[in-house]
């Protein structure tokens, strides 16, 4: 039976460490491939390890990507603010004042979650054009709040539902109103809950491409992941300065995720409703 | 719950009943509920203009003659459909959409519960483990695609380390394959999103009591047993989140394939998405780039509406 059992705890930490190889793998061969200097890389030899601590190819890249990775910085840190902001108080809105039709306003607000932006791009970028807002900033900044507003809602709402109402009534009879209750009583309370929208706004504005892409394409003015794309898409950059930028695009995710891993789980789970 | 109420605290009418304040109280909380719903109006009319304005905005549009770089809004009724159903581009995209549906949504959810189901085992370092397997789903879809792009290559990548294990014979050309590309695109897609199927699976499985599992054991259940007929039926809910998730991803898959491959040989590798893109902002056939869209939306609603439908329990709770 123990004998057994030790297999099977076997089997099973083996079976765990072959898919963290495998999830591991793809970061590696990005690492190993940017370290290299372009007469290392050679499609026989991808697996070997880099001969020397080769930064070349990571300066190369930084130097073309340096800007889009500040329009993203630009872009993302007030847009997750904003829309965090928006979130929370839709969020306390939807959680403890729900006047007749909010819970189907919520769910209307939810189907904007889940459709694909290919449904509305089109007058997007003609609502943009007519708001002079089209291949600025700004404009991008706004869409990903609207396109934002599900979302935080959502998850500052199932938080702000934990909240017992009891709390509530007891600031009402002290005289609080509606604004007074979310910043005396909620606001204080709240900072994991915005930890969490944060954390999950800013990695899905930063990764994002395909609005990036259609709102704002000038070379100049585009967010890191179209830049890196583009680089990858020309045929006359080295593929280790394109794995090194790859891994500079990557990198503010990675450093979130790492720092905040826990709520970043608790924000997938919340995402879809189910945790 | 009692939804007649403007607030609906519990415990609120029998004070409400109890004091002489009531009235009083009833104004205020009514002059705050009307707050409400001021602050929340600016929220309604953005996602009522750029959701669902624009969605219709998108049908009108697939129904005129704009297919050009000036805007004409001429009434051809349903001829950009027709055009886009006489399109040989189309059924490919569909096609490749099962392709990448099917083998997309297998290996989530296949992946997802296998890891989810052994990290559930009292696993010395599963934040370790659990970290890793997640990990992926923070890097954007056009990083995974640059990095796989190298590793699916005929001549490198994954295929060096078949022949390295002694299966140099094994060498499939993955994602330039003229007909089976969109299943190796398949692989870095459920790299990306397996984790994310398998925090749900977790914390599924973290919601089933000890005691079904141990009711089960002392019936005589094996562990096979407890898993087939226990576990997997009372995590269906569980596996219809991840079906329609994936599923929606499927549908708009873009980014990664735009890195990876583009429409790949023989469109081999195209996507709807990939069309609407290029019909529209490349090629100026907004129309006709509408109409593809519209459909996207379609697919999606088959998906988002029985998903909602199941929320809705939830969220009226």
């Amino acid at each position: 039976m123990s004998l057994q059992r030790l297999w099977t705890r076997g089997a099973i930490y083996l079976v765990l460490i072959a898919f963290s190889a495998f999830y591991l793998m793809p970061f590696y061969v990005m690492i190993i491939t940017g370290l290299k200097p372009y007469v290392d890389v050679n499609v026989t030899r991808m697996w070997e390890l880099p001969k020397g601590f080769y930064l070349g190819s990571f300066l190369e890249a930084w130097y073309k990507v340096a800007p889009n990775f500040a329009n993203s910085m630009l872009i993302t840190i007030p847009a997750a603010l904003i829309s965090s902001f928006i979130g929370s108080i839709n969020g306390y809105i939807f959680a403890k004042w729900r006047f007749r039709g909010a819970d189907t306003i919520f769910m209307l607000f939810l189907v904007g979650m889940f459709l694909p932006y290919q449904g509305i791009l089109i007058p997007l970028v003609q609502t943009l054009q007519a708001l002079k807002l089209y291949g600025t900033i700004m404009g991008l900044i706004l869409v990903h709040c609207i396109f934002g507003i599900p979302i935080t809602a959502l998850l500052f709402r199932s938080y702000f539902a934990g909240v017992p109402n009891e709390l509530l009534d007891a600031a009402k009879m002290d005289g609080c109103g509606f604004f007074g209750i979310y910043r005396w009583i909620l606001l204080p309370i709240s900072m994991p809950a915005f930890a969490v929208v944060l954390l999950w706004q800013f990695t899905s504005i930063w990764n994002d491409y395909l609005i990036g892409l259609v709102v704002l394409s000038s070379p100049r003015l585009a967010p890191i992941n179209v830049a890196v794309q583009n680089i990858a898409g020309s045929y006359t950059t080295e593929w280790n300065v394109q794995m090194a930028a790859a891994l500079i695009a990557a990198l503010p995710t990675i450093f979130v995720y790492l720092a905040l891993g826990k709520l970043f789980m608790r924000g997938l789970l919340a995402g879809s409703l189910k945790g | 719950m009692a939804t007649s109420n403007p607030v609906s605290v519990p415990g609120e009418r029998t004070r409400f009943a109890a004091g002489s304040t009531t009235r009083k109280k009833k104004t205020l909380f009514r002059g705050d509920m009307l707050i409400a719903m001021v602050v929340l109006t600016p929220s309604i009319i953005a996602v009522a203009l750029f959701i669902y304005t624009f969605i219709g905005w998108t049908f009108y549009i697939s129904t005129v003659k704009w297919n050009s770089v000036i805007i004409d809004y001429t009434f051809v009724g349903l001829k950009n459909w027709q055009r886009l159903l006489n399109d040989d581009r189309f059924y490919t995209d569909l096609r490749n959409l099962v392709y990448y549906g099917v083998g997309f949504m297998t290996q989530c959810i296949v992946f997802g519960f296998l890891i989810a189901a052994l990290l559930d085992q009292k696993i010395k370092g599963e934040t370790f483990f659990r970290t890793l397997v997640i990990f992926p789903f923070a890097v954007s879809g056009i990083v995974t695609g640059v990095a796989w792009r190298w590793l699916l290559q005929p001549t490198t990548g994954i295929n060096l380390l078949f022949a390295k294990i002694g299966l140099a014979n094994f060498h499939p050309v993955w994602i330039s394959d003229p007909n089976y590309g969109m299943w190796a695109v398949t692989i870095p897609a459920a790299w990306q999103f397996t984790g994310y199927v398998m925090a749900l699976y977790l914390a599924g499985l973290r919601g089933i009591p000890q005691e079904v599992r141990e009711a089960a054991a002392i019936d005589g259940a094996g562990t096979y047993t407890i898993y087939r007929y226990v576990i997997i039926p009372l995590l269906m809910p569980v596996t219809f989140t991840a079906i329609v998730l994936t599923g929606m991803n499927s549908i708009r898959v873009f980014d990664l394939v735009s890195a990876m491959s583009g429409s790949g040989p023989a469109l081999a590798t195209d996507t709807l998405a990939f069309f609407m893109f290029q019909t529209t902002f490349g090629a100026y056939r907004y129309s006709l780039g509408a109409a593809i869209g519209a459909f996207m939306m379609i697919l999606s609603a088959f998906l988002v509406v029985p998903y909602l439908r199941s929320m809705k329990q939830e969220v009226e709770q």
